[in-house]
């Protein structure tokens, strides 16, 4: 019965997306107010009805209703209620059912909090929200539905794959769409800007907190999924260049450059056009994420057991979106005329280079995920491009734009001068050199002098971000009293920019020690044997049975010692997961500043030679590689610090009501400053 | 600085942008692609070079998985069920990997025809084939077999 309500409440909500969709926008356009009301209480009405199905579908799942197959397929009675919760979008059909909630819940926000927008862009970007959840539902119901029956009902689930009950995967996929999702937000205000004919600062002002809310949590959703697959696989490794973790690093790099091209259009009324571009890209490319993932075109470790039907019908979904928002531009674009003129060495000349970088670096991304598809459709053979195109590509794109970023920050609007901040960042520039000659002078070969480049950058971008910051409070350049007022008075936007800056910095730090300096040792080992790494002496004590609510198997026992001295117990495990019939490797993990211990069990073999057994085991240092995720958080929460300045708080928006009048003209024309 | 020159600086920085990628790209794909064999092709053909990384696919061949006794070594051979390849791979296999299910190995071949793994990529799905393998299977004309099989 549930599981009906469910069902019906999906079609009810369909039924609102077409008249949300179709409605307010015709209203709009022949200037019927009446029509154009519609969008609030259709989008209230879609969130209700969807929010509805979503609840019905978790009831099913926690109750372990197994005559509704989705269930059936993905869950069992034995699993901790976090994973029975969590296994609502560990599925193709429930990730979709969570896909249009956070869809419709976007749609909420703008019809509850957009009151200071004007009336027709308001109605026209529901109206575009309004079509995208067409699509979605219409995919749901028509070719994933998840309230399908099972007649007889099985008395016992097929349980979630084990790798995926993990706290830290319950939480990856909802951020991930809360970022795919949130740039569905800017996607529709672009669009519907397009409609108007007219981009101006206002506009800019309110798209920008949804694309950097959206930014936020992919960012997090992307480092939630690179720790998970740091400690749950097993293999030390935290980023493979697989396919799908390419498909929502694509648009976390579009979405980037549209947030600082959406700077530019906010203050200097410049690079419209080009953030209208950014806008429709970074939504198209986290369809084509989508589609990757679901269709099951490429071969990934995330590869699901896949519908032919699906990948058709995401692909029709994926040439209507593009083409349609693409063709629009090309018509309407011409006429979005930019303001502020600027010179080349400006602040506006440094965002238009990291956005002409960020993109190709997405466009290189793109290009290697899909050359193997490319190559095959030609006949060219089956070939995988991997972590060593990547690096070779990719990384020389980022060096710069990491570099430029920390002077760009410090160039003036309109035009600069470059020598001034030069010298303002002579403090930044030595401690660079100090860092790359001090890493260098540690290491020898090659590869270690690459490592301390990437170390040189790592401390140009901690040591400007905190220079910036010092300078624009004044610290030590009077009474400390000052600089906390200035401190406080600093726009948060500033803030934000300082802490992510900073946070890259941190993070390619992490990246680079981990990737250059980690050490590797596979062995096997019978009780009593020690293996030293890194400094660290470990002490293999043997393996015990263990028994959990839905999984037994082994755990060892490691004792670790520095110098003598006891520092910790690892302990690693294998576990067998009867209800799914397959194995999970647990690793145990020490965490520091200075790097991660990481071992893994490995297989249990006969040693008639040390009168047992022994078990293969394999032991890392992972020097500052918990770097990268701190780096990753603190990245986000400078987007947050930026998403809670003055000028983007609800209800501040007073700046907007004018051009708000503006946009209640019925000629929709280019502005032009 | 008129909208014109501004505009030809921008075209100008995007053309040698564009072209920084499109070289370092280009290299790329020379030499740091990896290109996938399946058992048929490397027995059949013998031009597969030895001295550089490929992939091979195919079923993990029931009753040749020899776990190690006393190095890490695993050998086990993987099969179109038209002809085999033997695997050695010296390191932890994965969870996932089985006797009779898909599995993809990224190494090199040795001049005594065995296979070196460097790599051994299981799924994460059980359910799941890699689409190079179920290709393999298909050209060797054993597809149907081995559903039914299951």
């Amino acid at each position: 019965m549930i599981a009906e309500i469910g069902q019906f409440a999906l079609i009810l909500a369909l039924v609102i997306a077409i008249i949300q969709g179709t409605l307010p926008l015709a209203g709009a356009a022949l200037n019927r107010a009446q029509w154009v009301a519609v969008a609030k209480p259709a989008a209230r009405g879609q969130f209700l009805f969807v929010i509805i199905a979503f609840l019905c579908l978790m009831h099913a799942y926690v109750t372990s209703d197994f005559s509704v197959a989705n269930v059936a397929h993905n869950s069992h009675t034995l699993k901790p209620l976090l994973y029975k919760i969590s296994g609502v979008w560990g599925n193709h059909e429930g990730s979709m059912v969570l896909w249009v909630t956070i869809l419709a819940l976007f749609g909420l926000a703008v019809a509850e909090f957009g009151t200071g927008l004007p009336p027709t862009l308001r109605a026209r970007v529901l109206s575009i929200q309004g079509l995208i959840g067409v699509a979605f539902l219409a995919f749901i119901l028509f070719t994933s539905n998840p309230f399908l029956r099972l007649d007889p009902a099985p008395l016992e689930g097929n349980g979630l794959n084990p790798i995926l009950q993990d706290p830290g995967l319950a939480f990856h996929p909802p951020f991930l769409y809360l970022g795919y999702v949130g740039f569905s937000m800017a996607f529709s205000f672009a669009v519907a800007a397009l409609i108007e004919g007219r981009v101006d600062p206002a506009w800019a002002r309110w798209v920008r907190p949804w694309t950097l809310a959206a930014w936020c949590a992919l960012t997090i959703g992307i480092a939630l999924g690179s720790w998970w697959a740091y400690y749950e696989l097993g293999w030390g490794g935290w980023w493979f260049w697989d396919p799908v973790e390419n498909a929502s690093f694509i648009p976390w790099l579009i979405g980037t450059a549209l947030l600082h091209s959406a700077v530019v259009v906010e203050k200097r009324d410049a690079l419209k056009s080009w953030t209208i571009l950014l806008a429709i890209l970074a939504f198209s490319m986290s369809l084509l994420g989508t589609f990757l993932v679901r269709s099951g075109v490429l071969t990934s470790v995330h590869a699901f057991a896949s519908d032919p039907e699906r990948g058709v019908f995401i692909l029709g979904l994926l040439v209507f979106v593009i083409g349609g928002s693409l063709t629009l531009y090309a018509i309407r674009a011409p006429q979005l005329k930019g303001g502020g003129l600027f010179a080349p060495i400006s602040r506006e000349g440094a965002l238009v280079l990291n956005n002409l970088l960020l993109t190709t670096g997405a466009a290189v991304v793109l290009l290697g995920t899909l050359y193997p598809l490319i190559l095959d459709a030609f006949g060219g053979g089956k070939v995988s491009v991997g972590p060593p195109f990547f690096n070779a590509t990719f990384v020389p794109l980022m060096v710069p734009v990491m570099l430029a970023a920390i002077v760009g920050a410090m160039l003036s609007w309109k035009r600069a001068d470059i020598g001034a901040v030069f010298s303002r960042l002579k403090i930044a520039f030595y401690i660079t050199l100090i860092a790359i000659s001090v890493t260098a002078w540690f290491a020898g070969s090659l590869r270690d002098v690459l490592a301390a480049g990437g170390i040189g950058i790592a401390a140009w971008m901690i040591v400007g971000s905190a220079l910036e910051i010092a300078e624009r409070i004044a610290l030590f350049k009077g009474p400390i009293s000052n600089s906390w007022r200035r401190a406080i008075g600093l726009p948060r936007s500033a803030w934000g920019m300082a802490i992510a800056h900073g946070a890259v910095g941190i993070m390619v730090a992490g990246i680079t020690a981990s990737s250059a300096w980690r050490v590797e040792k596979i062995q096997l080992m019978a009780p009593g044997d020690v293996i030293t790494v890194s400094g660290y002496s470990l002490k293999f004590e043997g393996a015990k049975p263990i028994k959990g609510p839905n999984y037994h198997g082994e755990r060892g026992l490691f004792t670790v010692t520095k110098n003598g001295k006891a520092v910790t117990t690892l302990t690693p495990e294998k576990r067998e997961y009867p209800a799914e019939r397959s194995q999970t490797t647990e690793a145990g993990i020490l965490t520091m500043v200075s790097g991660d211990l990481y071992a893994v069990l490995g297989d249990k073999s006969k040693n008639p030679a040390k009168g047992g057994a022994s078990w293969s085991t394999r032991i890392y240092f992972n020097p500052l590689v918990a770097w990268i995720w701190v780096g990753a958080i603190l990245m986000a929460c400078g987007g947050l610090v930026s998403l809670t300045d003055r000028r983007h708080r609800i209800g501040a928006p007073k700046t907007a009501r004018k051009p708000a009048k503006k946009a209640a003209d019925p000629q929709p024309g280019p502005v032009s400053a | 600085m008129t909208r014109k020159r501004r505009r030809l600086n921008f075209i100008i920085l995007g053309l040698l942008t564009l072209g920084v990628a499109a070289a370092l790209v280009l290299t790329a794909l020379e030499d740091k692609i990896v290109f996938f064999y399946s058992p048929t092709d490397i027995v059949t053909k013998k031009q597969i070079p030895t001295n550089q990384q490929v992939r091979v696919g195919g079923l993990v061949k029931e009753g040749t998985w020899k776990k190690p006794t006393n190095d890490l070594t695993h050998r086990f051979t993987v099969t179109d069920l038209r002809h085999d390849i033997p695997i050695s791979y010296k390191g932890i296999i994965p969870d996932i990997f089985r006797e009779g299910q898909g599995v993809v190995v990224l190494g090199k071949l040795q001049a005594d025809g065995n296979f070196q793994a460097d790599e051994v990529l299981a799924k994460h799905d059980e359910k799941y084939m890699p689409p190079e393998v179920a290709e393999a299977l298909k050209k060797s004309g054993k597809w149907k077999q081995t559903e039914d099989a299951k």
